[in-house]
């Protein structure tokens, strides 16, 4: 019974994408033609580089998905999975549809404008403007996995406490009111912040700053976890947040040096500095720990790799392996602050550290990219203030002033349309019980068989 | 002396500990535990297969007590736990022959306070 439905499945798939196979050329080909002149050539070792770096940053979905979900109780570890694996569903379409072209369609206004509806005209041929070297497409799905993963980030904020329908919704209408123009603003031909000269190599004010200040805006609007002011809540599985992290700092490579959109030099810097500042914040973490807490933790290693990370994502393709250090060893000591007191001094539950970590430490990356940037490292970019610029330094604090004080109003707005409409908070007792029984009518563990 | 179980949702157990402290009762010891009453458990659906009968997911309190401690414990419990709904649970209270401070060697009710 189970075959036949297996083998009639696969009759109904398959001549359905053979049939979209052959539709693909027909599209795109005739538009390509106009788009872009016929001398662009693809490299192919850009156009591979650029395929596996999509592959690596798909892959920190699931991997910020156990990152966080070892960091909630048991009974709300399917509901951050879920949240997290729902999202690659819900904005891989979006994107497709009409995110790409909101984003990265040319013009000046506050969306690129819907000419790539359903990727019309974005083909194999190469789209000069962003990418002279590899297929309009790969840098379509290269940039899809960006705008999938920053939602996802804001998860951490209201971890355990959110209706599952309005979490849908919300993210839908975020992607679409605050990711898709501030990324058209950053990186989009004729993006406003762009053509001001602000740089930001991997998205540390698109998709840090930007989900950081989300997650703090959620985070104070849900308002805390009943238990929260009672007791802690310690994570239920470290080692998965472990295997997360680990999963996070491996597609990163893909996220920061697959940004250069090229197998270069400039990559491999990307890549070498990355590496270096995760690991140099991972130590200065474990260091203030074992100072200030008597301890080294493991939570706090990870959380400072993650801070590294995230610190490292505007810089990597202009600053050196020096500024790297720097940026890492300082980002831990920024992070560890921000978790460690000021979210208790304030009195939010930004249940798994979403602002603290990629807020606090996007902030400083960005702003840290005006200070350490260097062309010698990356001679299309800028010199920072210790290279003798300090313009570079205030352009930086301009794109993360309009980014923060954007990111927070809309993100407020979106937030309270949603609840008026449907509610946001699940009731009392569904969050007693927790989110994977009430919501999803599944459990993480069973006791018995 | 008595042993008092009380088999409660797993949901009230921080209400019912919070009751347990304001009774001034501080010695407890919880399991997790599975069972079902007379409605054998909720529906549940894995993959489009629809399960009844299932176990449900419990929390077992065990709280030894000195008499005069009976009535507040249940008291507490009570007031922790009850929902008014199906499956809140169940108290039993059972007499205890003996009970030994291991680090001491005390024994009756010295050992258990």
């Amino acid at each position: 019974m189970n075959r036949l439905l297996v083998v009639l499945l696969v009759l109904l798939v398959f001549p359905g994408m053979a049939a979209f196979a052959q539709d693909q050329p027909a599209v795109t080909k005739p538009a390509a033609a106009v788009v872009s002149a016929p001398s662009l050539k693809i490299d192919t070792g850009d156009t591979a580089w650029v395929l596996i770096s999509s592959a690596l940053v798909m892959l920190m979905i699931p991997g910020l998905a156990f990152f966080y979900g070892g960091l909630v109780r048991p009974k709300n570890v399917l509901g951050v999975l879920m949240q997290c694996f729902i999202i690659l569903a819900v904005l891989s379409l979006q994107w497709v549809i009409f995110g790409y072209s909101l984003a990265f369609g040319p013009g000046k206004g506050f969306w690129g404008g819907l000419q790539w509806f359903m990727l019309h005209g974005v083909g194999a041929e190469p789209y000069s403007n962003y990418s002279a070297t590899i297929p309009h497409q790969a840098f379509m799905i290269f940039q899809a996995m960006f705008a999938i993963i920053t939602p996802a980030l804001i998860i951490g904020a209201f971890a355990e406490r959110m209706k599952f329908s309005a979490f849908l919704i919300f993210t839908l209408l975020w992607a679409t009111f605050v990711y898709d123009p501030i990324a058209h603003w950053v990186w989009g031909i004729d993006g406003w912040l762009r053509n001001l000269g602000a740089l930001d190599f991997a998205g540390g004010t698109v998709v840090h700053i930007n989900a950081g200040i989300a997650a703090l805006v959620t985070a104070i609007v849900i308002g805390k976890r009943k238990s929260y002011d009672k007791h802690p809540t310690p994570p239920h599985n470290l080692p998965f947040s472990v295997l997360g992290a680990a999963l996070l700092w491996f597609g990163w490579f893909g996220f920061n040096a697959g940004s250069a959109l090229s197998a270069n030099g400039i990559a491999t810097n990307a890549f070498v500095v990355t590496n270096t500042a995760a690991a140099a914040a991972a130590l200065s973490w474990a260091m203030l720990d074992w100072r200030f807490n008597g301890n080294p933790t493991m939570l706090g290693t990870i959380s400072g790799a993650v801070a590294g990370l995230v610190a490292i994502t505007p810089a990597a393709g202009f600053v050196g392996v020096g500024g790297s250090i720097v940026i890492g060893l300082l980002v831990g000591l920024f992070c560890f602050i921000s978790v460690g007191f000021l979210k208790h001094k304030l009195g939010y539950d930004d249940s798994l550290d979403a602002f603290g970590v990629h807020g606090i430490g996007g902030i400083w990356g960005a702003l840290a990219t005006g200070l350490f940037a260097t062309k010698s490292v990356n001679p299309g970019g800028a010199d920072g203030l210790f290279f003798g610029n300090p313009r570079q330094f205030w352009i930086q604090l301009i794109a993360v002033s309009v980014t923060i004080v954007y990111s927070f109003i809309v993100t407020w707005i979106i937030y309270k349309v949603v609840d008026k409409v449907i509610g946001v908070r699940v009731v009392e007792k569904d969050e007693a019980i927790g989110l994977d029984l009430t919501q999803h009518n599944e459990r993480a563990y069973t006791m018995l068989e | 002396m008595k042993l008092i179980i009380a088999i409660i949702q797993p949901h009230r157990l921080e209400q019912v500990k919070e009751q347990l402290y304001k009774a001034e009762v501080n010695l407890i010891t919880v399991n997790e535990v599975l069972g079902h009453g007379r409605q054998k458990g909720v529906t549940e659906v894995y993959r489009g297969f629809k399960e009844t009968g299932n176990l449900l997911r419990k929390v077992r309190l065990e709280i030894a007590v000195n008499d005069n401690f009976v009535e507040p414990t249940i008291k507490a419990i009570i007031n922790g736990a009850q929902t008014g709904e199906m499956g809140d649970g169940k108290i039993f209270v059972v007499p205890l022959e003996e009970c030994i401070r291991i680090r001491t060697a005390e024994t009756g009710s010295d050992a258990i306070g």
